[in-house]
């Protein structure tokens, strides 16, 4: 029962970063960003390719989450300067990554067996080895979920809340708003990369197709989240989001353990996100002058 | 300071929708007017405004601001320049930041965007102060979002943003029309305020001929994407509201409605 408890901890930790992301692209900018789904595996196919180099996995992590970057630069570039709607955007990413992560890993499945990753870099004593990866994860999710609250209070931090609420308002401003789309876009594929480098640095494996399905995960989790919070207002919304994803990944637990096959999640994914987003509708409805916070 | 010249803008071209407003359309406004622009409908008030601040393109002319060709200039570049509000006040603001944070964003315009606080801290008294004269009693609620206050705060906000840092040239249009006629009143006694302290060349789109002729220090009617009439100084003082109306109601009969 503990080992349940861990694991859906530990992965719900780590998908939290990558909710983060999506809450970045999906909630502030309003960008339905469809590249996560390429730049999860991305990050665990750079993260994948350096420690077969025998690389430092913590500077693996680092730079996984700069190619998750670049990824979503390369969505806001096709979306920003050539024009290109926000969703095939991100399609073109996804389809554009599915051929580069090969290359990268240089085959659709890796095994890791004995190499070195940020969970047996150091020795442990005994005791706490069966929570030291989750110990870790947590550390890694909270310093992105800190590092996010405190980029949002910066003036660049406000520039992009106020991009995604109102592009017109940043045009008064003398800035352009399709730059600050990129560097939201960047900002948001790279901790979805970097989620997608610890996950598979955690499970030991490295699979071309592990992203499908990223986006309506997240959302589903930033939906979760952020509509159960959306009245306490004490409660950061990247707290809520990580609390989403680990309610989430309790359901898809749950769903399981009920007799349910890996394969059939995505359909209990995208039945749980319609719930979650007619609910929220519905919530709406009923009380029309709630004030629902974005950030 | 301004210049419109030989402007022709035709929307839709070669499409059934084809619509030619303007044919060597011209415009001059000199430092330190404020100008009300009145006008039918359609008559290409908003268009004019899009013009000056890049928000269309045009396929003729130039647009000339302090001698500097600003023709290809990107909207968000003439906007460290031209400050505009709009008759929508959702749009002035962000909705869901606070007053303080509005302002302070609206105070760093010109100045980078980087990593330190957003936050103002240092210039919380100024916005009070700022916040006060408005009798709204917003002084008091720097730290509630934007979105839970009414169109007239609103825009009396987005006033102040656009005139934090002042701008060479100040875009309105009709943006106190959203308004109820109280709201609308303070909030244009607010930007005649703003306006003439700052001294702030200043180009207003209004339905309201009253707020024109009282507010501006010069009135051009449009119509049609021409200019018909256009008083300032003595003739100004001359003209009355009737006579403005008269040639409204004139060029309406025209029209046929
Ligand atoms: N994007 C557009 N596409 C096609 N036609 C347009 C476009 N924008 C404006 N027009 C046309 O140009 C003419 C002038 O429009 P404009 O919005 O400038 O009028 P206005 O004087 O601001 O009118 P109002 O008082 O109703 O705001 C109208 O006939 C309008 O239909
Ligand atoms: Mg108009």
């Amino acid at each position: 029962m503990l080992n349940i408890i861990i694991g859906i901890l530990e992965q719900g930790f780590i998908f939290a970063i990558m909710a983060l992301g999506i809450y970045i692209s999906y909630k502030i900018l309003d960008f339905p960003d469809l590249s996560v789904d390429g730049t999860f595996p991305l990050g665990a196919a750079v993260s994948t390719a350096l420690i077969l180099k025998g690389v430092n996995p913590w500077i693996c992590l680092v730079v996984a989450a700069l190619s998750g970057a670049l990824a979503g630069c390369l969505t806001g570039f096709f979306h920003v300067k050539l024009k290109i709607k926000d969703l095939l955007s991100g399609i073109l990413t996804m389809t554009a990554l599915y051929s580069i992560n090969y290359r990268i890993a240089g085959s659709p499945n890796i095994f890791m067996m004995n190499e070195k990753t940020i969970f047996n870099l150091f020795t442990v004593p005994d005791s706490i080895r069966p929570y030291f990866p989750l110990i870790i994860i947590i550390v890694i999710s909270l310093v992105a979920k800190i590092l996010l609250d405190m980029y949002l209070k910066t003036k660049s931090g406000f520039l992009l809340k106020s991009a995604g609420d109102n592009a017109g308002l940043v045009v008064t401003l003398g800035e352009n708003p399709g730059k600050i789309k990129i560097i939201g876009l960047a900002i948001g594929n790279g901790l979805v990369a970097l989620a997608g480098a610890v996950n598979c640095q955690r499970v030991m494996q490295f699979d071309v197709s592990s992203g499908v399905g990223t986006l309506v995960m997240g959302l589903a989790a930033v939906i979760i989240g952020t509509s159960l919070f959306a009245r306490a207002k004490w409660v950061k919304v990247t707290t809520s989001v990580v609390i989403g994803m680990i309610l989430y990944k309790t359901c898809i637990s749950l769903a399981i353990s009920s007799g349910l096959r890996a394969s059939d999640m995505n359909l209990v994914i995208t039945t749980l996100f319609v719930i979650t987003l007619v609910a929220t509708e519905y919530s709406k409805r009923r009380k029309p002058h709630a004030q629902t916070k974005k950030y | 300071m301004l210049r419109l010249k030989n402007i022709d803008k035709t929307f839709c071209a070669g499409t059934p929708n084809e619509k030619i407003l303007f044919t060597d359309f011209n415009l001059e406004i000199k430092e330190g007017e404020f100008v009300g622009v009145v006008g039918s409908n359609g008559s290409g008030k908003t268009t004019t405004l899009n013009i000056i601040s890049g928000d269309i393109d045009i396929d003729n002319g130039e647009v000339i601001l302090d001698d500097k060709n600003i023709t290809k200039l990107p909207n968000y570049k003439r906007a460290k320049e031209i400050a505009r509000v709009f008759q929508n006040p959702s749009m002035g603001t962000c909705s869901s930041m606070t007053i303080f944070e509005n302002l302070s964003l609206a105070d760093n315009k010109l100045k980078s965007y980087n990593l330190t606080k957003g936050l103002n801290i240092k210039a919380k008294d100024k916005y009070r102060t700022l916040l006060e004269q408005l009798g709204m009693g917003l002084e008091n609620r720097l730290n509630d979002v934007v979105g839970t206050l009414s169109g007239g705060q609103r825009q009396a906000i987005s006033i102040i943003m656009s005139t934090l840092i002042k701008p060479k040239l100040l875009l309105l249009d009709e943006h106190t029309a959203a308004l109820d006629p109280k709201s609308s009143d303070t909030v244009m006694e607010l930007t005649q305020k703003i306006v003439s302290e700052q001294k702030i060349t200043t180009l207003m789109v209004t339905h309201n001929l009253r707020h024109a002729v009282q507010y501006g220090t010069r009135t051009v009617m449009m119509h049609d994407g021409n200019i018909i009439l256009d008083v300032s100084g003595e003739k100004k003082a001359n003209t009355t509201t009737d006579d403005y109306l008269k040639i409204f109601n004139e060029i309406s009969i025209e029209c046929g409605n």
